[in-house]
């Protein structure tokens, strides 16, 4: 199996897994306490109108998703913190909204389907030199943004007190919202529409299961994202199994071993 | 010194009047207990303070508009707890908020030392290593206390702070506040419920809406004040009475 790694294509696959589980081992956390789990299904559909407005105008379906999913993200805060509705209920109608539009997109957009399917599941083996420049970037931001995580972590724990302490929550929201969505269009590739939430949502909630603090559960989230890339792709190799699908259940094995200790020692 | 300067203070939210051409001064090192019917403003009042609303009409802090103010100035205790109890903490971390305004990744221990000191202020010590979301609704009133103490505020701006306290720990929670308001010289507003509290304070605003009474206890506490405020006087006035303090 350790054959596997002479490959240019699998090395590809490989660096861009990890820098997608950075991505999404770093973001988890806040997904998971600002409970925004639905905020990952509705911004990967928000991704998928984006492709198939791509494949309906024959272009790269990337460029038209990025824009595409950072635009309803924004839209999804700027509707909840402008209308007092909830947050998922602005999801709920984005989502319903890109799913629509998606579905047209692609009615019209007949004899390129196949191309749409490779986007609803993703191939980490069709990952390209210039797809990892792009996850790199985005690993890159992710990591001038890490001076964010103290205040973001303390209006995620209680927003009123980090108002009157002068936090920009606001702001920090939608810069956020914007993180996630764009980290999600490059996670799409990858993974694939319909498993990038998982991405953003299991590490963490393993983690915040086995932690006592943030700090704690931010590195649990970053170490068990990378260790779920590693171990799905090396199980996707071995039973030729899809590659995102195979980190999902990695994921999901790991997330059920937690809940399992948890439960056994009567810890929360 | 006036620490806290109330011009013209107006508050609205949509249609809705939280607080209507609110005008009072509170001079530094006063210790003034807000009290008023439900709905009358009074967390509206801390809010605004805070620079947490949008209003008309002045909030001048030691001659600052609010907003402008130092948020180290600022000592704050909110009335509903709306953290995250899922949120994994420990009281110490949300101490050390306090201090940095951000939470922490970790704590020096000159921060731990700090904060260990303010949780003990508060006779709160042996929570320093639980998890925030296993504390019961007094010993969270005890950290969020130590959290504003730490920080040695020049305003502690409570809002109900016994709530969830039991009467023991209510006069233990009353005590400390004395002692650092008596140590520090900080000026105190206290929203409370609880007429033998307000009885200890310097200054008493009683508020609907409007400033109905301001100024020592036994003044803005009048029963015209409180029919005023209340539309009633009421078991609550007839208790202090009996108790002596009127």
């Amino acid at each position: 199996m350790l054959e596997a790694l002479g490959y240019p294509f699998f090395q590809r696959a490989l660096l861009a897994g990890l820098l997608v589980a950075l991505l999404s081992g770093l973001a988890s956390p806040f997904v998971v306490q600002r409970r925004l789990s639905f905020l990952g299904d509705g911004l990967a559909h928000a991704a998928f109108a984006g492709v198939a407005l791509g494949l309906f105008l024959r272009e790269e379906p990337f460029w038209f998703a990025l824009p595409f999913t950072f635009f309803v993200a924004l839209a999804i805060t700027w509707v909840k913190e402008r209308s007092g509705l909830s947050e998922d209920t602005a999801i709920g109608v984005f989502f319903a909204l890109s799913v629509a539009l998606g579905a047209v997109f692609l009615a019209k957009a007949r004899g390129y389907v196949g191309d749409a399917m490779g986007y609803l599941f993703g191939s980490l083996l069709a990952v390209g030199p210039s797809d990892l420049l792009a996850v790199g970037a985005m690993v890159l931001l992710g990591l001038a943004l890490l001076p964010l995580w103290g205040p973001l972590a303390y209006a995620t724990l209680d927003r009123e007190l980090a108002l009157a302490d002068r936090v920009p929550v606001v702001f920090h929201d939608y810069l956020l919202s914007g993180f996630l969505a764009v980290s999600l269009v490059l996670s799409v590739k990858v993974v694939g529409v319909l498993l990038v939430a998982a991405f953003l949502v299991i590490p963490g909630a393993t983690a915040r299961l086995l932690a006592r603090t943030f700090a704690q559960m931010t590195l649990l989230s970053l170490l068990l994202a990378l260790f779920s890339t590693l171990g799905g792709l090396f199980l996707s190799l071995l039973l030729d199994w899809p590659s995102g699908a195979s980190v999902v259940l990695f994921q999901a094995l790991l997330f059920g071993l937690a809940l399992l200790k948890t439960g056994f020692s009567g810890e929360k | 010194m006036t620490a806290l300067e109330v011009r013209r203070l107006s508050v609205r939210f949509g249609e809705f009047r939280a607080l209507e051409e609110v005008q009072f001064s509170v001079p530094e090192g006063a210790f003034v207990a807000i009290v008023g019917p439900n709905g009358a403003g009074k967390s509206t009042l801390l809010k605004a303070v805070l620079g947490l609303v949008p209003y008309q009409g002045e909030v001048l802090v030691y001659g600052l508009p609010a907003g402008k103010a130092d948020p180290f100035w600022f000592g704050y205790v909110p009335q509903i707890k709306t953290f995250d109890r899922s949120f994994p903490a420990l009281a110490l971390e949300l101490v050390v908020t306090g201090l940095r305004r951000r939470w922490p990744f970790r704590l020096s221990p000159k921060e731990k030392e700090a904060a260990l000191a303010a949780l003990a202020q508060v006779g709160a010590s042996e929570l320093a290593y639980r998890p925030l979301g296993r504390l019961s609704g007094g010993q969270l009133q005890r950290v969020y206390l130590a959290r504003a103490l730490i920080r040695r505020p020049r305003i502690l701006l409570l809002d109900e702070p016994a709530t969830g306290v039991d009467r023991v720990g209510e006069e233990d929670l009353y005590r400390y506040l004395e002692a650092y308001q008596k140590a520090s010289g900080a000026t105190v507003l206290m929203i409370t419920h609880d007429w033998e509290a307000a009885h200890h304070a310097t200054h008493v605003l009683v508020l609907n809406r409007r400033v109905v009474g301001f100024g020592p206890p036994e003044r803005a506490l009048s029963e015209e004040c409180l029919r005023q405020a209340f539309g009633h006087v009421g078991h609550a006035h007839g208790l202090f009475v009996e108790g002596g303090r009127a």
